[in-house]
């Protein structure tokens, strides 16, 4: 029962509002793509223990989808951001680094 | 015997006495009592039977805890198996009942299994598997199915009311005992909002059993004071009768707050389940005794020495009048002060420790009670009841010494903290070699969002074993002062794991570790030699620690057995996984009011009362109620919906569509995003026109169709299928929002907004012109046309669609005009005898039309090209989700099952699901496949059975013969066809 804050509404809500949605930050491939690039795109995750970047739906509230850096054996959340950029901001990776090294 | 003491009992009114039924016995008690204890003082000492081999069991312990004394407690609809007697607060009338013996508690047939036992072995269960087929089935599976479960299932549905509700607070004190409510009183001196719960009816736990004295105040009136200052504080709840169940991720935390199990009034919920969402947690679970391992150790009448000590004080019971007390540790001796200060007899101390020298165990020495040093037990004299025990070396094999008469026998191997609530979320355990346990790292807590630790252990949870120590953790942890104590320094444990230390074989398998699913020293010991060496391997193999107790008594003890055969630390070997609930929970606990008309919500349309009011046989949609038929009085449902379908067919059939989702996609970039939703091309469609549309995944497998409207340049109405308008809803704006983020389109579900009626029928022009207000002729609304206006008094859209390949109007109205929307259209049809028509009606008839249903004709691993839908699939178009998950090579493959149209050769309905046979076997010598059928009805318009299903390149067979699958019958001929059985070029629904 992870508590998360949604970045679009701004409200720390508990997983029970939400939704999951896989790993974040996944390349779309399309109708040129190679089959091994398809394979990557379609099945193959990274299934980290430790830090892992992943979607999330606010589902019983604003319905808006964002993103989360999730520390997934020690369940430290280093953030949530919005979902529509391509990779994950500065100053989420800052944190992790922060929290990681430091 | 086991009998009630003349004084004594703290816990006990003498003045209420109440009556109790246990196997059909009137017994007395008094308020107060624990089923156990008032068990015990009627003379009841054994109350139970193991699961495995039947022996007869009597109370180990007094709390959670107890292995033993499992009851089935309540009648008819409140009857519960597995019930603790040691928790089980007694009230006038309450019943028990025994479990795991036949015919009775006294003599049980199954204790054979007990004389039997070396055919019982670790790993039995597994072991049959190896054995011939033949003797599984006819031999090990009965006598297992026979043996399995323990306690009898309910007969009856849960009678009771359960209720769950939210907290939140700062921070939540799992226990009562001194260290919990002084922390608890710290946090509220702090200005912190407070949670405190109690498993147990009383508050204080050990502390005023053990004679504790704090602030120079006994510990009755220490804990008195407390709970004064806590109950006048605003900001702390307390909660007795309410276990700390699990702790979960971000401090989430569920407690069980038993209401009404504890009362002979049954009014209200029965037990209420909190969900506590806490900043902090503070575990101040206490400590576990260990039993020691000695031959004899489960007989009735060998009791953890701190459990006999409760019941003599708390209760004013007493299980026998000499008690023989054996130990490894100080602790036990405060059972020899408990018990002379009663009055009963306590004939020897028998220490396994080589020296024991504190102010404790001279105290007890000087009592005149005999300590013997260095000894153990290697056997537990007498028949039903215990006449004596004895002696031998603790370091030797177990040759007898001497033997000591006693009808009871006390024992601790120490202490554990209870460690439970502090793992659940990933806390790790350090082991302690002095005192022979593991205890919470602080160093390693469970951490919450924020990286840092959120639960606390503090008092015996943590490891601090003596008052003093309590006090000073408590007081170090909170950040205040420490109430005063006296200190003390107890003689060192010794680490005992087996007694006597070199047992053979023989008194091995008398040492029992798990009571409660009969796990003993020798079962460890042969599933290490056995190759079962990892401590969860051990315990499945030998189910140490997998009963209703999980292993509260057993586990420390068993692993260590495993790591001495092993030649392993205990910290290496480790423990196994602690989950959650600390003490089984209550399915209706869990469900709470989310049963019966709560399970979960019924949808219900806008025309809902008039199909109830006019005989709808209802199905459930999903969450939506559609009706199924409308059966007239003495009409079978069959025969209902074949009325339905021929008067559709012949004159007029009205439905209720109105759970067809209904997504408005609007938008500059509108019509480029149904592009790549949909596999046609919809930006080509022009306003006014409406076109079947197909959805897929990115696998290129096909979840979703319908038709699609397009109301202006920039909005399209979509309608997608009944079950599918949420999640199609969401997968719309999944891409939206985090593929195409910078297209400018948005997405409203108007599903619930618009009731959509169908009228269906060659007369279904007629109906509407009658109605008059708009144009709805050929010319001006053809098939797959689309008019707003106004027909009769209302607003509406009307689609020309058909699902049945009739002559069909689909009305879309506001939801609150559907009601006379509907009304108006049954009266105007009343001369071409409108007939209003079920869900299933609409499947014969699609059928009947070779037209596919998502779920029927796709289970999703089919594509549209298997359904022979080539032509919705865009060719053009240079990309659409799912177009290059449908290149891969699988889906090229010529021998894909694909749709076609069956027909069996005597005109019977095939069976839905059944396979088409091919010849040979498979590797599991199961008869090969080479189809199935997925649609199946009765038409009453071909008046036979027809079909849809896939087969093995089926559209390159037409006319071919194969076989299907019968349940129970011989297989059935089938000719492959095409799946449009009526009225194949279309000329119905396009007049």
């Amino acid at each position: 029962m992870l508590l998360l804050t949604c970045p679009n509404c701004g409200l720390s809500v508990e997983e029970t509002e939400l939704a999951p949605g896989g790993e974040a930050h996944v390349k779309r491939e399309g109708p040129e793509s190679s089959d091994p690039a398809f394979e990557e795109y379609l099945f193959l995750r990274d299934n980290a223990k430790g830090v892992h970047f992943e979607r999330w739906r606010h589902a019983y509230g604003c319905g808006k989808w964002f993103l989360a850096a999730r520390d997934t054996a020690t369940l430290e959340v280093f953030g949530t951001y919005s979902a529509q950029t391509l990779e994950p901001p500065a100053h989420i990776l800052d944190r992790i680094r922060e929290r990681k090294d430091g | 015997m086991s009998t009630r003491l003349a004084k004594g009992g703290r816990l006990i009114n003498r003045d209420r006495p109440l009556g109790i039924r246990f196997d059909g016995r009137w017994m007395r008690a008094y308020q107060g009592d624990t089923l156990a204890s008032a068990l015990l003082a009627n003379g009841q000492l054994v109350m139970g039977r193991s699961f495995k081999y039947h022996r007869p069991r009597s109370v180990m312990a007094c709390g959670p805890e107890e292995p033993n004394a499992l009851m089935g407690i309540g009648q008819g609809g409140r009857f519960e198996p597995n019930r603790r007697a040691t928790q089980q607060i007694v009230y006038e009338g309450l019943e028990a009942r025994s479990q795991n013996a036949w015919p009775s508690l006294d003599f049980d047939i199954g204790r054979v299994n007990d004389w039997g036992a070396r055919f019982l072995p670790a790993g039995f269960y597994y072991k049959t598997f190896l054995a011939p087929r033949p003797f599984w089935k006819h031999v090990f599976e009965p006598f297992i199915r026979r043996a399995a479960g323990l306690g009898a299932a309910p007969a009856e549905p849960d009678e009771d009311r359960y209720e769950y509700t939210y907290a939140h607070c700062d921070t939540l004190v799992v226990g009562g005992g001194i260290a919990g409510l002084l922390a608890a009183r710290a946090a509220s001196e702090r200005g912190e909002r407070v949670v405190l719960v109690e498993q147990a009816a009383h508050w204080g736990g050990r502390a005023p059993v053990d004679g504790v004295v704090i602030d120079d105040l006994p510990a009755d009136v220490w804990v008195k004071n407390a709970m004064e200052v806590l109950e006048k504080a605003e900001n702390v709840t307390m909660l007795p009768h309410c276990e700390g169940s699990g702790v979960y991720d971000h401090g989430y935390v569920l407690c069980n707050e038993s209401l009404t199990d504890h009362i002979a009034e049954k009014a209200g919920p029965r037990q209420r389940v909190w969900r506590v969402r806490a900043k902090h947690v503070v575990t101040a679970t206490g400590a576990i005794e260990r039993p020691l391992a000695f031959p004899g150790n489960d007989r009735p009448g060998v009791v953890l020495a701190s459990a006999l000590r409760d019941y003599v004080v708390n209760y004013g019971v007493s299980l026998g009048d000499r008690t023989v007390i054996v130990t490894n540790n100080d602790d036990a001796y405060r059972t020899a002060l408990a018990l002379l200060e009663a009055g009963l007899q306590v004939p020897a101390i028998i220490d396994a420790r080589g020296a024991a020298d504190s102010t404790l165990v001279n105290e007890v020495r000087g009592l005149g009670v005999n300590v013997h040093l260095e000894r153990g037990i290697a056997k537990v004299i007498g028949g039903d009841t215990i006449t004596g025990v004895a002696v031998c070396l603790q370091a030797g094999e177990g040759a007898v010494l001497q033997e000591i008469g006693c009808d009871c026998i006390a024992m601790s191997g120490g202490w554990s903290p209870v460690v439970h609530l502090w793992s659940h979320c990933g806390g790790k355990l350090n082991w302690d070699e002095a005192r022979a346990m593991f205890y919470p790292d602080p160093t390693r807590p469970p951490t919450d969002g924020n990286g840092e630790g959120f639960v606390t252990p503090i008092g015996a949870a943590s490891g601090a074993l003596t008052t003093a120590e309590v006090l000073a953790n408590v007081a170090e942890t909170m950040d205040i002062a420490a109430p005063a104590t006296e200190a003390e320094t107890p003689a060192p444990l010794a680490p005992i794991w087996m007694m006597p230390q070199g047992a053979g074989p023989e008194l091995r398998a008398k040492m029992w570790l798990d009571y409660q699913n009969d796990v003993k020293v020798s079962d460890l010991r042969l599933a290490a030699q056995e190759g079962f060496e990892s401590v969860e391997h051990a315990k499945r193999y030998t189910t140490l620690g997998m009963a209703t107790d999980q292993g509260k008594l057993s586990n420390i003890n068993g692993l260590a057995v495993l790591a001495d055969r092993l030649d392993e630390s205990i910290p290496k070997v480790g423990t196994t996984t602690f989950r959650p609930p600390y003490t089984p929970v209550t399915i209706g606990a869990l469900a709470g009011e989310a049963k019966g008309d709560l399970f979960q919500p019924i949808r219900r349309t806008p025309l809902h009362d008039w199909h109830d009011a006019n005989g709808a046989y209802w199905e459930p949609v999903g969450q939506w109620r559609r009706p199924y038929c409308y059966p007239k009085p003495g009409e079978s449902h069959a025969d209902a919906v074949a009325r339905e379908v021929k008067n559709t067919r012949q004159s007029l059939g009205i439905l209720d569509a109105s759970t067809l989702g209904k997504l408005l996609v609007r938008g500059p970039d509108a019509a480029r995003f149904l592009d790549m939703v949909y596999t046609n091309m919809m930006s080509s469609l022009k306003p006014g026109r409406c076109r079947y549309g197909l959805m897929c995944d990115e696998n290129g497998f096909l979840m979703d169709d319908g038709v699609v409207a397009r109301i202006d340049d920039q909005t399209f109405l979509c309608h997608t299928t009944s079950g599918g308008a949420e999640h199609i809803h969401i997968w719309m704006e999944d891409w939206l929002q985090c593929e195409w983020w910078d297209w400018k389109v948005h997405v409203v579900n108007l599903t619930e907004q618009f009731a959509q009626i169908a009228l269906v029928g060659p007369s279904a022009r007629n109906v509407l012109e009658a109605l008059g207000g708009m144009d709805v002729s050929a010319g001006a609304l053809p098939f797959m046309g689309w008019v707003e206006g106004r027909l009769g008094d209302f607003n509406v859209k009307v689609y020309r669609i058909s699902f049945s390949g009739e002559l069909s109007y689909e009305i879309a109205v506001p939801a609150n005009q559907a009601q006379a929307l509907w009304m108006a259209l049954l009266e105007a049809g009343v001369a071409d005898d409108i007939t209003p028509y079920g869900t299933e009606a609409l499947h014969v008839m699609r059928a009947e039309k070779g037209f596919v249903m998502i779920g029927d004709e796709t289970d999703g691993t089919v594509i549209p090209q298997d359904l022979g839908l080539d032509w919705a699939v865009s060719k053009k178009k240079d990309d659409f989700l799912g177009k290059r998950g449908q290149q891969r090579a699988e889906f090229q493959k010529p021998d894909r099952w694909k749709l076609v149209g069956l027909e069996t050769l005597d005109g019977s309905v095939l069976e839905d699901g059944a396979y088409a046979i091919a010849d040979g076997t498979n590797d599991n010598g199961q008869t090969n496949t080479q189809g199935r059928v997925t649609s199946t009805y009765y038409s009453p318009t071909l008046e036979r059975g027809i079909a849809m299903g896939l087969v093995a390149n089926g559209p390159q067979r037409m006319g071919e013969v194969i076989k299907f699958t019968r349940i129970g019958k011989d297989p059935v001929a089938a000719r492959i066809v095409s799946p449009v059985f009526y009225d194949p070029d279309g000329e119905k629904q396009n007049v």
